[in-house]
């Protein structure tokens, strides 16, 4: 049984025919192939799926693609452009803020939330925007430090 | 700098996982494994893959092409490659999971070679390319493969030099090594490396004794140079397991018990078979699906029907006295073990204060965030596995063993894996995903739920530790006795001068599957003591700090925790209202690790943790900056196992199997971090993956204790987030 939708992910039109209680998570990753949002817990807790949606950020581990019709999606490809990394990216590569890396994406994409609608959040706007993100390898400091350094130019 | 050998090679006892038996047993027929590409039959037994005529086994195509078992090769070519533009491939079956080896290990390798880092590709974790290596844990990266290939590269320098000085007609002793080059002060051009070897293997057999530069010459190691896959990580390029797809992939799925130890009484495969396009199986104790996508696999898997006989079994709530009342003879590679000296009987009798207390510690899960995964495909006669694990060849044995297979035949690779802290040393991932690889004819990726995570996986033991302490008038310990039941033996000594003394750990039943979890039973062991430590010297009067002062005869742990102390104005510190500090100080694997805290417990009895100094010493220091991070990573790690984390079991069954009933630290939970390294050139460098965590859970029942005069002698030390 399937649906059809329509969705922009990273400025490209996809149409997409699948069934519309599949998740975006499931849809990005195994139809359309783009693998740097991640599975984490497939409960809306930890925030490693984290996209946004019309500049917001939402969990797509939870939401059904039908549900994306429409809209226009943003993932961790389309934070570059072309070789020209997002100041988050530049960021958290100056900063070292990774282990594992796994939480990265999801990470990144809640910062880019946050920037969106606050230039340059404080420290506990970070961190209130931050908190549905884990990082299992405790990297925090730094991903703090990094959001902090794309925000105001400098770590505070 | 001294290149001496560790002189203990076994695992840790508790390493509880390595003993398991196979998860699954198959029944497939006898000709299936003997049917090859070629047809006709074969027989199944294999000569050894490094067997040649004539040649010793090591020697073969420079003993690279994929360990025997157990051979550490003596080949410098099994380890290291020059490349006709003088670029160096590394060798090692060490993995990164996240600790930051594969820069570290490049950095030991640039300083000996005279290479940038850039320059130097490693190769890891590949069982067909890589040497022998029995695992990614225990901390041994850094001090045993770190050591390897010091002496690799240093051999490998030899050898360029030697070949410049042929090359040349000089002089040996006057070539130095730089930029990938060769360098004589008479010659105005160099020699690159690539123009040295001309592509050629670099022949030489490693030299144990061969000088190295020594830390405090270092130039490249000692620094902190950025993580290497970073920009791969940042842009979403890396492939973790979990995200390769190979052509005409499927999804697979596992039938899981509803409780542990529960046994299949029938199975109905019918209505997952009738969903097109799904393969479904039923070998042994093995039921899967496979499908091109998740969702369709799902479908197929909730349509099996399956009937069980669960056995009743004991919970959480009988944990602790289930645990002390089933002593077993043998875990792991060893039983009981006890060290003594003197009586401590006659000690307690003789001391001006007494302690007797019982502390105790859950099963907590790794949850690790990217869950297990394998991918699994057969090509011909061999199965090629990619697998995030921390013992790739560990997980080819088992596979090997679970197709009776000879291991040549099983490859196994490791992407850069999403974590692992001990969590990821076993194989059921990689066998399950290559079952049903077979059984569909195509490869088959298997990632685990978080739910499957929290249940399936093996947790940290649960313990129980009973401790006896005595001190005189001056707060100097007489006697000391601490008992470990279930949990395990790492870091169980005092490190203080007791005459009178007694250490045992006592193997125990278990509830629950259970093994290796970073610092193995140090946490346990160092919880019990250092809070143990408090209480003693609360009842003599004396602070804590100057307790341990009183006790301590390791220098490197009193460094620490002066560090520490110094750090955080310890001695000068204020008590705020609703506030409290607490310290402890420890060790393992050749780490030294000192916390400094401070809480407060609002009236709701909410405990806030509101600053946490951390001194940190293992040796000469090879990234500044990673350690820093990797240090960090494990206080916080150790916070959740402080403070929230728990599995809960009722009957079987875990009961809390997901982040939204198990707590794990968020950046909410985190204070300003302030991390002290102490930096010892003069010392071996040791591992840091696992010490920092060891002492931040005392630590912080000592700070409650302050704060509140409560004294908690169970870990979690709250119900999320609340004193109990």
């Amino acid at each position: 049984m399937t649906d059809r939708a329509r969705v922009r992910v990273n400025g490209v039109e996809r149409e997409l025919a699948v069934a519309g209680d599949r998740t975006l998570l499931d849809i990005l990753r195994n139809e359309l192939r783009l693998t740097g949002t991640k599975y984490g817990c497939g409960e809306a807790q930890c925030g490693a799926c984290t996209v946004l949606i019309d500049g917001k950020p939402i969990r797509s581990c939870v939401r059904s693609i039908s549900t994306c019709d429409g809209r226009s999606i943003t993932t961790v490809e389309g934070l570059a452009k072309g070789e020209r990394l997002h100041p988050l990216q530049d960021a958290f590569i100056a900063e070292g803020a990774m282990q594992c890396g796994y939480c990265t994406a999801g990470m990144l994409m809640s910062a880019a939330g946050l920037l969106e609608r606050n230039r340059d959040p404080d420290e506990d706007a970070i961190v209130k925007a931050m908190r549905g993100n884990i990082c299992r390898c405790g990297t925090y400091p730094r991903i703090v430090r990094a959001i902090r350094r794309a925000a105001g130019g400098n770590p505070r | 700098m001294t290149t001496s050998r560790p002189h203990h090679d076994r695992p840790e006892p508790e390493r509880y996982e390595l003993f398991e038996g196979a998860h699954y047993r198959f029944t497939f027929p006898r000709r299936d494994f003997l049917r090859t590409a070629a047809g006709g039959l074969v027989v199944a037994l294999t000569v050894g893959d490094g067997e040649v005529q004539g040649a010793p086994a090591r020697d073969r195509r420079g003993g690279r092409r994929g360990g025997r078992s157990g051979e550490v090769p003596e080949s410098l070519g099994a380890w290291i490659r020059v490349d006709e533009d003088s670029a160096v491939t590394v060798y090692t079956g060490k993995v990164e999971v996240g600790q930051g080896i594969r820069t570290s290990l490049a950095q030991t390798v640039a300083e000996e070679l005279g290479v940038a880092v850039d320059r130097i590709r490693m190769v890891m974790g590949d069982t067909d390319l890589v040497p022998y290596d029995r695992g990614t844990f225990g901390s041994r990266s850094t001090p045993q493969m770190g050591r390897q290939l010091r002496i690799v590269a240093a051999t490998a320098s030899d050898v360029l030099a030697g070949l410049a000085a042929d090359r040349w007609g000089v002089d040996r002793k006057a070539i130095r090594l730089e930029n990938g080059a060769a360098w004589h002060p008479s010659k105005a051009e160099s020699l690159s490396f690539g123009e040295l070897t001309r592509g050629k293997s670099l022949t030489a057999i490693v030299d144990e004794k061969i000088a190295a530069v020594p830390a405090s010459g270092w130039k490249v190691a000692g620094t902190s140079v950025p993580r290497v896959s970073a920009r791969a990580v940042v842009t979403g390029r890396h492939r973790y397991v979990s995200d390769l797809q190979h052509e005409g992939q499927l999804h697979g799925k596992i039938l899981r018990a509803p409780s542990f130890r529960a046994e299949i009484l029938s199975v109905n495969l019918k209505p997952a078979q009738a969903i097109p396009g799904v393969t479904v199986i039923h070998d042994g104790n093995f039921v899967g699906v496979a499908a091109a996508d998740p969702a369709r696999a799902e479908q197929a898997l909730a349509a099996i029907e399956a009937r069980w006989k669960e056995i009743p079994q004991p919970g959480s709530a009988e944990l602790f006295d289930y645990l002390v009342e089933h002593p077993i003879h043998r875990a792991g590679w060893r039983g009981r073990t006890e060290r003594k000296e003197g009586s401590v009987r006659r000690g307690l009798r003789r001391a001006k204060h007494r302690l007797e207390q019982t502390y105790t510690v859950p099963y907590i899960a790794h949850a690790p965030l990217e869950p297990r995964a394998a991918v699994a495909q057969w090509v011909g006669d061999k199965v090629l596995v990619w697998s995030g694990t921390q013992r790739p060849f560990g997980v080819r044995a088992e596979v090997a063993d679970a197709f009776r297979l000879p291991e040549s035949r099983v490859r196994v690779m490791v992407p850069d894996t999403g974590s692992g802290y001990g969590g990821k040393h076993t194989g059921e991932t990689a066998v399950e995903a290559a079952r049903l690889a077979k059984a569909a004819g195509k490869p088959v990726k298997v990632v685990w739920t978080r739910e499957e995570e929290f249940t399936w996986a093996y947790f940290r033991p649960a313990g129980v530790m009973k401790i006896k302490g005595g001190v005189d008038g001056k707060g100097r310990l007489v006697a000391w006795e601490h008992l470990n039941y279930g949990s395990g033996s790492s870091a169980i000594g005092v490190r203080c001068d007791v005459a009178n003394h007694r250490v045992v750990s006592q193997p125990t039943e278990t509830l629950a599957r259970q093994g290796s979890y970073r610092c193995l039973a140090a946490t346990a062991n160092h919880f019990a003591r250092e809070s143990a430590m408090d209480e003693l010297a609360e009842a003599v009067g004396i602070g804590p700090l100057e307790f341990r002062r009183r006790n301590l005869t390791d220098a490197r742990m009193l460094a620490v925790l002066n560090a520490a102390a110094g750090q955080f104005g310890w001695e000068g510190r204020t008590a705020k209202r609703g506030h409290g500090s607490g310290l402890a100080v420890g060790y393992d694997k050749g780490g030294f690790v000192a916390n400094c805290v401070e809480v407060a417990v609002d009236d709701h009895n909410r405990v806030i943790v509101t600053r946490i100094v951390t001194a940190f010493e293992c040796g000469a220091i090879v990234n500044p900056d990673n350690l820093t991070n990797q240090v960090e990573g494990s206080v916080i790690m150790g916070l959740g196992g402080a403070l929230f984390e728990e599995i809960r079991l009722a009957n079987g069954r875990v009961e809390n199997p997901s982040f939204s009933g198990y707590r794990v630290p968020r950046l909410t939970d985190i204070p300003p971090l302030e991390t002290v390294r102490l930096d010892r050139k003069d010392l071996p460098s040791a591992g840091a993956g696992e010490a920092p965590i060891v002492v931040i859970a005392p630590a912080l029942a000592n700070a409650i204790c302050a704060a509140t005069g409560q004294r908690i002698r169970s870990m979690p030390l709250t119900r999320d987030g609340e004193l109990m």
